[in-house]
């Protein structure tokens, strides 16, 4: 028995016995995922037309969550390993920012291409990292890996106070972002141009992820999960799988804090605690472990509950203090609990869920008809 | 020298602290296979309780009792309530169930007592007694250490010599053959937790007295220092706990006193790098067979 099997091996995803794939909707899964992409874009910026600007900040704060999330479920849904440290690789994605923008603020340059330029530079710094704390992890099994990634989300925001010269400690930095191009007309609302900077980001991240998930390093991924000394044996190379896993995850991880950064025009530790690496993993299990879907009902989740709390504590006629105590930890104690229930009675999360009632709903069809 | 000897018994107390909350994740792990992430918010929640005794009151050593007695049930709780219904067959399905415990424990006491900190009283002056010009030992160091000392001899009797502390041991190592052999085997179990967050609950209120004060995130930086104690120690050898809660203390002292405390977590976390990737099972642990 391998240490790092995945909790909830979505077991449908998988090749079935028998050597039949299970991708049985023919055609190229690029030109697939491409379609599916695109139609996501022009949902959006229908969407983006059509609803109140602050929902299309909301929008565009799921779409950050979502770059991370994702990347969070192919890390430890589809090679097993768990981290607690994906807030820390935000916020090393989120301070890459903020200091490449604040530079080019600084020399006063202007142009469309400095925001792609400076989320590049959050993604490159936080591979790095990513790499560095990979190369760790892929020696470390179960609950030693969780123990150095929690040491690594308590640690990461302690530095920016640390080292305060570069980070400006508690303070944090702020992020200072062009407004939308005068092509779009001067009257643009801001908050649509960021749900469109964040959502085709997004967009991409997924894209890439969706086809590294069904190729050749996808399976060789699920491989190292599933038995590491059968994946040994097929000739895969497990400790190299486990840090370009990790490697990717942690890409991600930063494009999303670099994204939840230009958003908020801001950056601080306390955006970045150990809770926002716990709610990271809450929202991959909770919405489906090991499925981009899942991850996608994960970070709605992270953006709707505290929103929904909020109106309910509205509702409720308290007094100032408690219903101030309510609202920051009412959403915490339901995340909290979710997780718990989702993980004794609902192994595969939402999206599990969904799909079993898919193929209840499928499979009765045939019997009527017959 | 006198910095040198007064950072080196801070750091022994505060290891001595470390050493019971590290022996506390042993015991778990020893009995369950599971690193209880929840170690923490569990002892920060039944310090919570002691507050409450203590304001109440106004006696600090029935809060004290107290705490140890919401330690011991919160444990039984959790086992009973929780872990014994989640699938331990991969290692991550208990640890994600304990970060929803650290979630919803910091939450529950985030909407009753608030997220300010709270004075935690020390039941001894935290001044250091001079001995020959040389400021040693506080009354509260040597409080901290005698009781952490008999907290594990206590524990080391009780596994060595008593039939309960044997049963406890069958169980854990061999769970079948205890079972036919009339060992009650969910109920050792239940005592393992119990055990464990008992003394955990003890630790905490021990250092929270030494830290900012009470908080719901107070034990975040202790648990990863123990963690890290734990894991210098092997996680399967109580001995090694206890030694390496002690090497971290001194560690975490050194940094803080000739460093600044700034670096003391960015410490921990290189300690805790450096052991793992030279000895990823840690420094005190057997060398294990490959299982296929």
């Amino acid at each position: 028995m391998s240490a790092t099997r995945a909790a909830l091996p979505p077991k449908e995803q998988l090749d079935e016995p028998g050597g039949r794939p299970v991708d049985r909707r023919g055609g190229s899964t690029l030109l697939r995922h491409l379609a599916v992409v695109l139609a996501a874009g022009l949902l959006l910026v229908a969407v983006s037309y059509s609803v109140e600007p602050f929902r299309n900040f909301q929008l565009a704060t799921v779409a950050a969550y979502l770059c991370a999330t994702a990347g969070l479920t192919v890390l430890t849904g589809l090679n097993g390993q768990l981290s607690l440290g994906h807030g820390a690789l935000m916020a090393t994605g989120a301070y890459t920012v903020a200091l490449c923008q604040t530079a080019f603020a600084d020399r006063g340059m202007t142009g469309g291409w400095l925001l792609p330029l400076s989320l590049g530079a959050a993604i490159v710094s936080t591979v790095a990292v990513g790499a560095v704390v990979g190369v760790a992890a892929a020696r470390l099994r179960g609950p030693y890996l969780a123990g150095v990634t929690l040491a690594v989300a308590v640690v990461v925001p302690a530095l920016a106070v640390t080292f305060d010269g570069v980070f400006n400690g508690e303070q944090g930095l702020s992020v200072p972002v062009e407004p939308p191009p005068l092509s779009l007309g001067p009257y643009f609302p801001y908050e649509r141009w960021q749900l469109w900077v964040t959502g085709a980001a997004t967009l991409l991240a997924l894209l890439l992820l969706a086809n590294l998930i069904r190729s050749r390093y996808g399976r060789t991924f699920r491989a190292v999960r599933d038995d590491e000394v059968a994946a040994r044996l097929a000739g895969i190379h497990v400790a190299r799988t486990q840090v370009l896993a990790f490697v990717v995850s942690a890409a991600t991880a930063g494009l999303g804090g670099a994204l939840l950064a230009v958003l908020a025009q801001s950056v601080s530790p306390g955006a970045f605690s150990l809770t926002l690496s716990l709610f990271l993993l809450m929202a991959v299990v909770i919405g489906g472990l090991g499925r981009l879907t899942g991850a996608l009902w994960g970070a709605v989740l992270l953006v709707a509950l505290p929103d929904l709390t909020h109106s309910v504590t509205e509702m409720l006629t308290l007094s100032p203090a408690v219903a101030q105590r309510l609202e920051g930890n009412l959403p915490l104690a339901i995340f909290g609990l979710t997780l718990i229930v989702v993980m004794i009675a609902a192994p595969g999360g939402v999206q599990g869920l969904l799909s079993r009632l898919g193929r209840a709903l499928l499979a009765r069809r045939p019997t009527r008809r017959s | 020298m006198d910095r040198f000897v007064f950072l080196t018994v801070d750091g022994l107390s505060r290891g001595a602290v470390y050493a019971a909350f590290a022996l506390a994740l042993v015991l778990i792990w020893r009995a369950a296979r599971v690193v209880n992430f929840a170690q923490g918010a569990m002892a920060v929640a039944a310090a919570y309780v002691a507050y409450t005794v203590s304001t109440a009151t106004g006696s600090y050593w029935l809060g004290f009792v107290v705490a140890i007695v919401a330690g011991l049930l919160l444990g039984a709780l959790v086992d009973r309530v929780v872990m014994r219904h989640v699938d331990h067959a991969s290692p991550l399905n208990p640890v994600i169930v304990a970060l929803g415990l650290v979630l919803l424990i910091q939450a529950v006491l985030g909407m009753v007592y608030g997220s300010e900190f709270r004075p935690a009283e020390a039941p001894f002056s935290r001044s250091a007694l001079t001995v020959g010009g040389v400021a040693v030992l506080s009354p509260y160091d040597l409080f901290v250490f005698a009781t952490i000392g008999v907290v594990v001899s206590g524990l080391a009797w009780m596994f060595a010599r008593t039939p309960v502390g044997l049963r406890m041991r069958a169980a854990a190592f061999a769970p079948e053959v205890s079972r036919l052999l009339g060992v009650n085997v969910g109920g050792m179990l239940t005592l393992g937790w119990a055990l464990a967050s008992g003394v955990g609950a003890l630790a905490a209120m021990l250092v929270l007295p030494t830290e900012l004060g009470l908080h719901p995130h107070a034990m975040d930086l202790v648990f990863v220092s123990a963690f890290t104690a734990a894991v210098v120690g092997g996680l399967d050898s109580p001995p090694g706990a206890v030694v390496g809660g002690l090497v971290v203390g001194l560690l975490l002292s050194y940094v803080s006193g000739y460093a600044g405390s700034d670096l003391t977590p960015l410490a921990v976390l290189v300690l805790l790098l450096a052991v793992l990737l030279v000895r990823p099972g840690g420094l005190f642990a057997p060398v294990a067979a490959r299982r296929v």
